[in-house]
């Protein structure tokens, strides 16, 4: 499965990553990979959460359902999932300033038209 | 002479009629080649056609229709589509309009039409329970909350079908539990409950000939099956431990079991976190095999003709579909359609299968026996394609 030992290394990084104090948080993604994230939230994301964010099989992720959760709380949900839940860990594609990304856009609210 | 004189009296009535707008032969049409392309982002629906394999028109206004599904009236002439706010939407394929459109919850994920059509049923997600509707005018008619357990707590419903003898089949996602409901009297209705199924159902589905239901499993390895012929001998486990004990991979989607494959005495199943197909026997309903497949399948279904399961795929791996033979139970090709196949349509009789790829804003017609493409039409993310010779099928 080297699929799955990818991951874990991943998640290995990124848990040193983690321990850093003052990790940075400004290395925003690029135009065209925010392009692509914003693709990714609205559909894959969307499948279970909502085109809307309204949620479906899935909580919803409108900034008032967010509001008290932590950055780091929800980039780790992103990144890691919630094992007894279907939200599955994305770490092998999203890193985490791309995941913080995806916070701060959901924060602002994110809706198709934008 | 009196004949003479009826002769041309009819002759007369019948130019009269061939003159009056809308009443002659050749502006009318049946339905049983017509259907529906969701666009999924854009709130609309392209209606279709399979003859000549051409979009007729697009309606609008149905709402958000993300994970959007459809069934038609039992005279295959109107589309009821479920949207995911809410949204229930009556389309009538001939006039292309939007006839009616009502809100009828918070958040809903798809519905059933009951077996004499009068019926449409709508699984909610928010606030949770099935919603019963009059087919003709959309005004309600019945509810069924489903809540759960000694706190009475609101469950989601998935899997939401229709059954012989005026029932509606659904599974609670929260409570794990497979409801049959008698809806022959919306005034009095009648549940019967069975609980414990398992963790997180996530999906169900009706067998073609009416009689078993089987709810998939999320939370546990393994299926439930009811047999509706014989509903008081409960809930069984099918399939029971699949994975092996081996942790499944993630799942970056769902799989669908409606719509699924049943084909020469065998059901073939999407395995939850696994690149592969389950095979049951649909007598013993024991694994009969399994087939690898290029990733985690989302949706297999059999063509009508039977000799073929296609099966897609879900993300990062959905820009491939691969054909299952049922005589060998093997891959026996693999296509590369586009970016995102969201969703598998055949004709009634198997002839052509539609495919809709989200991503590259087309849905592409494939020749079932040269494997070939025989036609595109753009469409705006397309998802779900849904034919309205769907109205005469149990199940859908």
């Amino acid at each position: 499965m080297p699929r799955r030992t990818k991951v874990y290394g991943l998640l290995g990084l990124l848990a040193l990553a983690g321990a850093l104090p003052g990790a940075p948080s400004s290395a925003d993604p690029d135009a065209e990979r925010r392009q692509g994230l914003r693709h990714l939230l609205l559909h894959d994301c969307g499948s279970c959460h909502g085109l809307t964010m309204r949620g479906g099989l899935g909580r919803p992720l409108l900034p008032e359902s967010l509001a008290d959760k932590s950055d780091e709380a929800l980039t780790s949900i992103i990144l890691h999932g919630m094992p007894g839940t279907p939200m599955p860990p994305w770490a092998a594609e999203i890193d985490e300033d791309e995941a913080l990304w995806l916070v701060t856009l959901l924060r602002g609210g994110v809706s198709l038209g934008d | 002479m009196a004949t003479d004189l009826r002769r041309y009296a009819v002759f007369a009535v019948a130019a009269w009629l061939a003159a009056t707008p809308g009443a002659s032969a050749e502006d009318m049409r049946g339905t049983a080649d017509l259907g529906l392309v969701v666009e999924r982002a854009s709130g609309s629906v392209l209606i279709v056609e399979t003859t000549a394999r051409t979009s007729l028109g697009r309606v609008t206004g149905l709402g958000d229709l993300s994970h959007a599904s459809a069934v038609f009236s039992r005279d295959g002439r109107m589309a009821y589509v479920f949207g995911r706010d809410g949204g229930l939407n009556k389309v009538d394929l001939l006039s292309r309009a939007l006839v009616k459109r009502i809100t009828q919850a918070g958040n809903s994920i798809g519905g059933a039409i009951s077996q004499d059509g009068r019926i449409i049923a709508v699984a909610n997600y928010e606030p949770g329970g099935v919603r019963l509707f009059d087919a003709a005018s959309l005004a309600a008619v019945g509810e069924i909350p489903a809540l759960f357990g000694p706190e009475q707590t609101p469950s989601k419903v998935v899997g939401l079908a229709d059954a012989p003898g005026q029932k509606f089949v659904f599974t609670l996602y929260d409570g794990g539990e497979i409801w049959l409901a008698d809806v022959s009297d919306p005034a009095r209705l009648k549940v019967d409950k069975y609980p414990g199924i398992g963790r997180l159902p996530y999906d169900g589905l009706i067998t073609p000939d009416g009689r078993t239901y089987v709810a998939g499993l999320f939370g546990e390895d393994g299926l439930a099956k009811l047999d509706l012929w014989r509903p008081e001998a409960g809930v069984s486990r099918i399939l029971d431990g699949y994975g092996r004990g081996e942790d499944p991979m993630p799942v970056y989607k769902m799989p669908h079991l409606r719509g699924w494959a049943v084909s020469g005495g065998h059901a073939f199943l999407p395995a939850i976190g696994r690149h592969e197909l389950l095979v049951v026997d649909t007598r013993s309903w024991r694994e009969a095999a399994r087939v690898t497949v290029h990733g985690q399948p989302v949706f297999a279904i059999a063509s009508p003709a039977g000799r073929h399961v296609w099966v897609n795929f879900a993300h990062p791996r959905n820009d491939t579909v691969q054909i299952v033979d049922v005589a060998t139970m093997a891959v026996t090709l693999t296509l590369r359609p586009g970016k995102a196949v969201m969703h598998m349509e055949f004709t009634p009789r198997g002839e052509q299968v539609w495919l809709s790829l989200r991503d590259e804003n087309r849905v592409d017609v494939y020749d079932t026996r040269s494997f070939v493409r025989i036609a595109s039409i753009p469409a705006r993310a397309p998802s779900g394609i849904l034919l309205a010779a769907r109205a005469n099928r149990i199940g859908f």
